[in-house]
């Protein structure tokens, strides 16, 4: 088994490697605007590094957001192309989810990332391996209420101190956390979501005013 | 035949997402998944709609491609893609899936743009492009008149819109007439039963101190809106058919006047017209009548192959193949506004001199910058 794993939907554009038992390689970049430009290269280094090619992939893993889209779509997009190309499986988990496995807490908390907008895409969890609701996208003072007492993990907990006064790491998404816990759903046959975005948001219907022009006036 | 490239190419800079399979100037394989009616009800293309189309058509598109052509992905002599122009989010999708598809397989990468491989597809209808050909392109995003010396390495930008584009002007007028979205076709049809000559509305930048090759449709745009506005102000109907047909007349009087015009001042003897507008049937014949008079040879592909779609750019990919291009490297970027002047996007571990031409992080940059790259 050789899952290969990414999530392009924070700033962080992160890969890795698991073959069931362990990370084989990893590795992350934090950049929010160079999604397509890193990712590939990334893909490419780390199976580089553990002296694989691509065709040694068995399993594709990929972080469904929520997140920013543009940034989104890259890894997703990639994934579904690799599983295309290979034919092999592409499942998706919830970002959040991965960052809540990073955490390794046993109590309930929060994760919350940066929505932008002065938002944030948050859920609870009970542990690092249990989402109690649905991710959902909220300005930080909405969810004051919901959120108050408990532990924050995520770059959006870390952004609102006063919605999230008890912020921590980890801040970044790592697609290593996201492999281990894609491996351990596999041998327990758990379930994973579909290899879709979670978007959230319906898209802006705004036509721009030059629409279709190429070249930006 | 056999041993001509094999090429698999992906087009998403704007609303349709299409997967092309050429092998040289034979086409295979043209399959496309269109998002313009979602967009219709919003007038216009909305860049988070089709970004989110293209994500979701993307792999069916390519594997219904290979289907139709009847070839293995592994028999592919290379993958090329839109590197540019186009929407950012939308071009991001396509050049995502081209690299990760190119590595996959291991075949190389060629980020082509997007207006040479308009000029490109006519190779695909009528053989090899002559060298040079003098290229009219129109649609809703571009309006331009490119010489191509070498479609692979020269493109020259003769003259471009300084405004709006044709086919915005048509979806503009049709907006003004309630005609719906996109306004092209349906112009084209209400136009048939008009009188052309029934109203002189203005030819833009064709005075004698204009720029001879460049374009203006605003001032025409603003001017029918305004005929329309008096008649109902008055009471009166509008004459849809003769507003469509006089307008029509107004903007491929001006195209194809300075489409001759050009290749007569270059000594060029083919023109080609491509693009959505190009599907326009009063463009066709008008070109056909002055290119005759003028002793030029007009070469149009078929409407199909004159919108967006994938062949077009495995047409440039499979030239750039064999012509020994260098390909592209696995930090491609989706350059929103690749300048016309570069057919393609050679990797800088390939070809050190342009090294200093293709910085990674310039995408930001071109989409705030204020000058028109085409002209
Ligand atoms: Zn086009």
């Amino acid at each position: 088994m050789l899952l290969l794993a990414v999530d392009t939907a924070t700033p962080a554009v992160t890969v890795a490697l698991h073959d069931g038992s362990s990370v084989l390689a990893e590795e992350s970049q934090v950049d929010a605007r160079r999604h397509g430009e890193l990712l590939l290269p990334a893909v490419d280094r780390v199976l580089a590094g553990a002296g694989l090619k691509p065709d040694a992939v068995t399993d594709v893993i990929v972080g469904v957001g929520p997140g920013p889209y543009t940034g989104l779509r890259v890894g997703l997009v990639t994934a579904l192309t690799l599983g295309s190309a290979l034919g092999v499986p592409v499942r998706g988990l919830c970002t959040l989810d991965g960052l809540a496995y990073a955490s390794g807490a046993g109590s309930p908390f929060v994760v919350a990332t940066d929505a932008r907008r002065k938002e944030v895409y948050w859920a609870r969890y009970a542990d690092a391996r249990t989402r109690l609701t649905e991710p959902a996208v909220d300005r930080p003072a909405d969810i004051a209420e919901a959120v108050a007492g408990l532990p924050a993990v995520g770059a959006g907990a870390l952004l609102y101190p006063g919605t999230f006064p008890d912020a921590r790491g980890p801040e970044h998404q790592s697609a290593a956390a996201l492999a281990s816990l894609a491996a351990e759903r596999l041998a327990s046959g758990g379930e994973f979501l579909p290899a879709l975005p979670l978007y959230l948001r319906r898209p802006d219907a705004q036509v721009p005013k030059n629409y279709k022009v190429v070249t930006p006036k | 035949m056999a041993d001509e490239p094999l090429v698999l190419g992906i087009e998403t800079s704007c609303d349709e997402t299409g997967v092309g399979i050429v092998r040289g100037t034979t086409l295979l394989a043209d399959a496309i998944a269109s998002s313009v009616d979602e967009h219709a009800r919003y007038g216009g293309v909305v860049p988070e709609v089709a970004s989110r189309a293209h994500l979701e058509a993307m792999v069916p598109t390519i594997e219904r491609a290979l289907k139709e052509a009847g070839v293995s992905a592994r028999d592919l002599d290379g993958i090329a893609v839109t590197a540019g122009p186009g929407l950012a989010g939308a071009l991001l999708v396509g050049v995502s899936a081209a690299k990760t598809y190119a590595y996959a397989l291991g075949k190389p990468l060629y980020g082509v743009n997007h207006l040479a491989s308009h000029i490109c597809v006519d190779q695909l209808e009528h053989g090899r492009l002559p060298e040079p050909t003098m290229a009219l392109l129109v649609s809703g995003g571009h309006s331009s008149l490119l010489l191509a010396p070498d479609i692979t390495a020269d493109v020259r930008p003769m003259g471009a819109t300084i405004d709006d584009a044709a086919g915005e002007a048509f979806d503009k007028i049709a907006r003004v007439l309630q005609l719906g979205f996109p306004g092209g076709p349906v112009i084209d049809r209400l136009a048939r039963e008009g009188d052309p000559s029934a109203i002189a509305f203005p030819r833009g930048l064709t005075g004698p101190r204009d720029a001879p090759y460049d374009f203006s449709f605003s001032g025409l745009k603003t001017s029918v809106a305004r005929w329309i506005e008096a008649k109902r102000n008055a009471g009166e109907e509008v004459p849809v058919r003769d507003v469509a047909a006089s307008f029509q007349e107004a903007v491929v009087d001006v195209l194809t006047r300075k489409a001759v015009r050009a290749c007569k001042d270059e000594g060029v003897d083919h023109l080609m017209i491509g693009g959505g507008v190009a599907a326009n049937s009063r463009l066709r014949a008008l070109a056909q009548e002055r290119c005759e008079r003028a002793g030029i040879r007009l070469r149009v592909p078929r409407p199909g192959l004159c919108t967006d779609n994938g062949a077009m750019v495995a047409a440039l990919g499979a030239e750039m193949v064999a012509r020994n291009r260098p390909a592209s490297d696995w930090e491609l970027s989706a350059d929103s506004s690749l300048p016309v002047t570069e057919p393609h996007v050679p990797g800088q571990t390939h070809d050190h001199q342009h090294q200093h031409q293709y910085p990674h992080d310039h995408d930001h940059v071109h989409e705030v910058a204020k000058d028109n790259l085409y002209s």
